[in-house]
């Protein structure tokens, strides 16, 4: 097997909780607890989870938008929490993010043309005329027109200001990129065309993904294999297909059954799980999924379970599989 | 009498702004039936939920207006009543739930005061007794320990038991109709199916009629009897939900069917719509769809489309529709 | 800012111009344009402003040219306004009294401006224990009571020099301590953008913190602190003719509108010649009113949304 093309291991996050006038560390919101997984060149790997679950602080770690707490990540074999600031402005050429909320994530005082071409300048890769071609001709992959590029964001609707969030991330021609919930804030029909063009870039320029998000239908759609994460841990990973047809981690089977099918004759037989998400900040003991699981036992109360392969590159966290 | 707990007859609710008239609904009609869900689906800016809000008259006039139309709620034409008569059927016989269940609630009383208000206003019962009905509501909505969360704040609470305390309090007085304007969007899955389930039962025990508004198609099949679509304020179609998902006919229907990724079985491309929906003030000549669709025919660019009954409780408004059923 | 009514209403205004782009600056103009009271606003201050600018040309005197011979004349053809006890022109007073005063809110609010988008900005940005110690640093100032503070100052700083230098230091006095309200505001701003995806999305790309600051965060606080230097504009005029009324701001023979409406503490110049107090005492409201006023209608036109 060729090496893969990012290296997760034991990735660790935690936001310390500071009170009071002197800032004192009263605790932390285990936001990313122990996460580790590998991405193949080409390939997409889709993160799902409920609000809190660390998901997107997975991604933001990755990218040191914010810094780990521990862990290790590695790219085409170069330590990314490591390393320096020459290596890493060059490492932001090939790792690059998309958003969720197509409001926020661009700057409203400056032009498409501006945002897509910052990057480029600030790198040194084209100038001049050269420079003005490459900002188009990305403009336009991601299914915008060339007039677009003196325009301001609020010009253009949600699903158009998806698209040059993703024109921005493709202008400096990474290989991997991070997608936050690109398509969350969008409406359906607005969301179909979106992860079209998400696919058809992938195809055309051979790049790999990881999809966070909360849907399980659109991550199904895109990604090749699926992660599951609860309270800061992957509890299952798999093919998608093996992940979706059988669940092993009681949590995947709930949340799939949760969903609601555009089929009233479908009828499923709906796990309702009780209570809510434990806070991050003071989450359960042992298995962090006993407090809501519908078979825990008084193991799972006590210890936390191994992430071990149960099939064929099909990995969960829990005591109770092979019972 | 008719079965029917709400008709709505021509609604149309206008806007009026600086630059110029927004026609968020255009001449909706709608029934629910007694103990029936109708789902009402659109994506955003497609008048669902003014069309909500109109029913019990809690469009901000100005800029907005119901111009014209009936909605009659047993009898009365809610259009034509008093303010006072209006007031007494709010949160009494017809109740409504929001979106956001960290903002409609009232972060300074407690649950049980929030609950217990209606309770009195509407049932004239005394301070006791409402407690104890409210005590009863939250125990109804599978909230556990129902007389500690009586007493406390909202902030003291989780966003799906913020939801199911809304849930409790619309239902505290054991309305006819309630209105839910998208009730789980804000919601994770697990949390939404708790939500739903407690709709669902609750409405076979309190026998209450409920308007159920999201763009989720998903949860539409989950929960809802008879369903309406939406687009640019007018009903594109309306059918059995059943009839509506096995034979959806207009193409934004099926438009917004294909285009969502399904888990069940695996699509290699997803049919978007192509363009985005119009801008209110500047809708299209002919069907407001015809842009965007990939049917359109000359007479669609030129004539509006009406409500056309094609199979028994099926209606669409689409010529090429109506065209292939004749 | 809410970008989402921004983006509603553009699309809005894109119908009318569909080839030509509007920029964010052509937005808020276009949003300006139609408030009937702030344009208004804004002409009385352009009449307050050319006034005092081109004194010399609007009048034949000079303000400290005394004419004993004519003291306390009441308004007449040659002297519109009257004359004051020592027979200068009052009409001319008011105009080159306008120059101080107006210098005196444009200074003050700069310097109060400076600070407190400089102070609330490093705030904002570096977080934690900087913006610990700064923000606890603006509530000191803050809590001092201003009127107090600042004729003491003025009684100590101010006791031995020249009128002329009075002035400069009762700009400085006014804006060293109206900071802090501007820091607070810039500061939130500077957190709430720091949060702001597209922020993220620079730091993504590779952008050095000082251009994330130059390009991404202070031209989206501009709009705030040019409505905020409008307001503490205002504020400084109103505080200079405060001091000045009390003898501890700019003292005559430099005349501004403060030290003008000292007349009216005379009960019987107060009676006998409101020329000499109604008039610099319209000025300070005039000019007070209608850079608020151009401070309300600016800040309607850069945020939408705080106008309901």
């Amino acid at each position: 097997m060729t090496t893969p093309l990012l290296e997760v291991k034991n990735l660790k996050k935690y936001f310390p909780i500071h009170k009071g006038f002197l800032r004192r560390h009263v605790g932390d919101v285990k936001a990313v607890e122990n996460v580790s997984f590998i991405l193949k060149a080409g390939e997409t790997l889709g993160l799902v989870g409920e609000s809190g679950c660390g998901k997107s602080t997975t991604g933001r770690t990755l990218l040191r938008l914010v810094e780990a707490t521990a862990g290790e990540v590695k790219y085409n074999g170069i330590d990314v929490l490591n390393a320096k600031a020459n290596d890493l402005r060059k490492l932001r050429r090939e790792m690059q993010i998309i958003f969720q909320d197509p409001y926020s994530s661009l700057n409203p005082r400056i032009t498409i043309g501006e945002a897509v071409g910052e990057a480029l300048r600030e790198h040194n890769l084209y100038k001049g005329a050269a420079l003005k071609e490459r900002i188009q001709e990305v403009i336009e992959i991601c299914g915008l027109a060339d007039y677009h590029v003196n325009r301001y964001p609020h010009e253009f609707s949600g699903g158009q200001r998806q698209r040059i969030g993703i024109a921005r991330a493709l202008a400096l021609d990474p290989s991997f990129i991070v997608a936050d919930e690109p398509v969350s804030a969008l409406d359906v029909s607005i969301q179909a065309q979106i992860i079209n063009l998400m696919m058809d870039l992938q195809e055309q320029l051979g790049l790999s993904y990881l999809f966070i998000s909360h849907d399980l239908s659109v991550v199904k759609h895109i990604s090749d294999r699926v992660g599951v994460m609860y309270l800061g841990d992957i509890v299952e990973l798999a093919n998608k297909n093996d992940l979706y047809d059988t669940p092993l981690h009681p949590y995947t089977k709930a949340l799939l059954s949760a969903i609601p099918v555009p089929d009233p004759k479908m009828k499923r037989n709906i796990i309702i799980l009780k209570g809510d998400i434990p806070s991050p900040s003071n989450p359960p003991s042992g298995c962090k999924f006993h407090t809501r699981c519908p078979i825990a036992q008084d193991i799972c109360k006590e210890e936390a379970p191994e992430f071990k392969e149960y099939a064929k590159q099909h990995f969960a966290a829990c005591h109770l599989i092979d019972k | 009498m008719s079965n029917n707990v709400l008709e709505v007859k021509n609604l149309k609710t206008y806007f009026y702004t600086d630059k110029g008239v927004v026609k968020a609904v255009d001449g909706v009609d709608f029934t629910i039936e007694y103990g029936k869900t109708l789902g009402i689906v659109g994506e955003s800016g497609c008048g669902k939920s003014i069309t909500s809000m109109s029913v019990l008259r809690l469009i901000p006039t100005p800029p907005g207006k119901i111009e014209d139309g009936e909605v009659i709620f047993e009898g009365r034409d809610l259009l034509k009543v008093s303010e006072k008569e209006i007031r007494s059927i709010r949160g009494n016989d017809i109740s409504m739930i929001f979106q956001e269940p960290m903002t409609s609630l009232n972060p300074v009383f407690t649950v049980g005061d929030q609950i217990m208000e209606a309770i009195i206003l509407h049932q004239k019962l005394s301070e006791e007794e409402a407690r104890k009905k409210a005590i009863e509501m939250i125990n109804l909505v599978n909230i556990p320990r129902a007389d500690k969360i009586v007493d406390e704040y909202p902030h003291q609470l989780s966003g799906g038991m913020r939801q199911r305390v809304m849930i409790a309090m619309a239902l505290a007085c054991m309305p006819k109709l309630l209105i839910a304007d998208e009730p789980t969007t804000a919601l994770d899955v697990t949390i939404q199916a708790q939500v739903l389930e407690i709709m669902n039962d609750l409405k076979e025990k309190l026998n209450t009629a409920i308007m159920l508004i999201t763009h989720d198609l998903g949860v539409i099949a989950e929960m809802a009897d008879h369903v309406i679509v939406m687009y640019c304020g007018k009903v594109v179609e309306e059918a059995p939900v059943q009839e509506l998902f096995d034979n959806p006919k207009h193409p934004y229907t099926q438009g917004l069917l294909n285009s969502k990724p399904s888990i069940v079985e695996n699509k290699n491309r997803l049919e978007s719509i192509r363009g985005t929906v119009p801008n209110p003030r500047l809708l299209p000549k002919g069907c407001y769809f015809n842009p965007r669709c990939k049917y359109a025919v000359d007479k669609c660019r030129q004539e509006q489309p009406t409500l056309e009954e094609i199979t028994t409780g099926h209606k669409v408004s689409c010529f090429v529709a109506c065209k292939e059923v004749e | 800012m809410d970008t989402k009514v921004i983006v509603e209403e553009s699309q809005e205004l894109q119908n009318i111009t569909k080839e030509e782009s509007v920029g964010p600056w052509k937005m808020v103009w276009l949003r300006f344009k139609k408030k009937k009271i702030a344009l208004t606003g804004v002409i009385i201050l352009i009449i307050l402003v050319l006034s005092a600018v081109f004194a010399p040309f609007l009048t034949p005197y000079s303000p400290d040219e005394m004419n004993f011979s004519n003291v306390n004349a009441a308004p007449s053809r040659q002297n519109w306004m009257g004359t004051d006890n020592l027979g200068r022109d009052y009409f001319t007073r008011l105009l080159y009294g306008g120059r101080v005063s107006l210098m005196v809110g444009v200074i003050s609010a700069f310097i109060s401006v400076t600070l407190g988008s400089t102070i609330g900005g490093i705030a904002g940005f570096f977080g934690g224990r900087v913006d610990n110690i700064l923000m606890r640093f603006a509530e000191i100032v803050m809590s001092f009571p201003f009127l107090p503070l600042a004729i003491t100052i003025s009684a100590v700083v101010g006791a031995n020099v020249a009128p002329e230098t009075k002035m400069y230091i009762v700009m400085m006095i006014i804006g060293c301590l109206s900071w802090p309200g501007l820091s607070r505001i810039v500061r939130g701003q500077i957190l709430s953008l720091k949060e702001q995806e597209f922020v993220l999305a620079a730091k993504a790309l590779g952008i050095p913190n000082y251009k994330i600051i130059l390009k991404h965060l202070i031209p989206n606080t501009i709009g705030y602190i040019i409505v905020s230097a409008a307001l503490s504009m205002a504020n400084a005029i109103m505080a200079e003719s405060g001091l000045s009324f009390l003898g501890l701001g700019v003292v005559p023979p430099t005349p501004t509108w403060g030290n003008m409406v000292q007349h009216a503490r005379n009960l019987h110049v107060l009676r006998t010649r409101p020329w000499l107090w109604i008039p610099p005492g319209v000025a300070i409201l005039l000019a007070v009113m209608s850079i608020n006023l151009l401070g309300d209608g600016l800040r309607d036109a850069i945020d939408p949304k705080s106008n309901n």
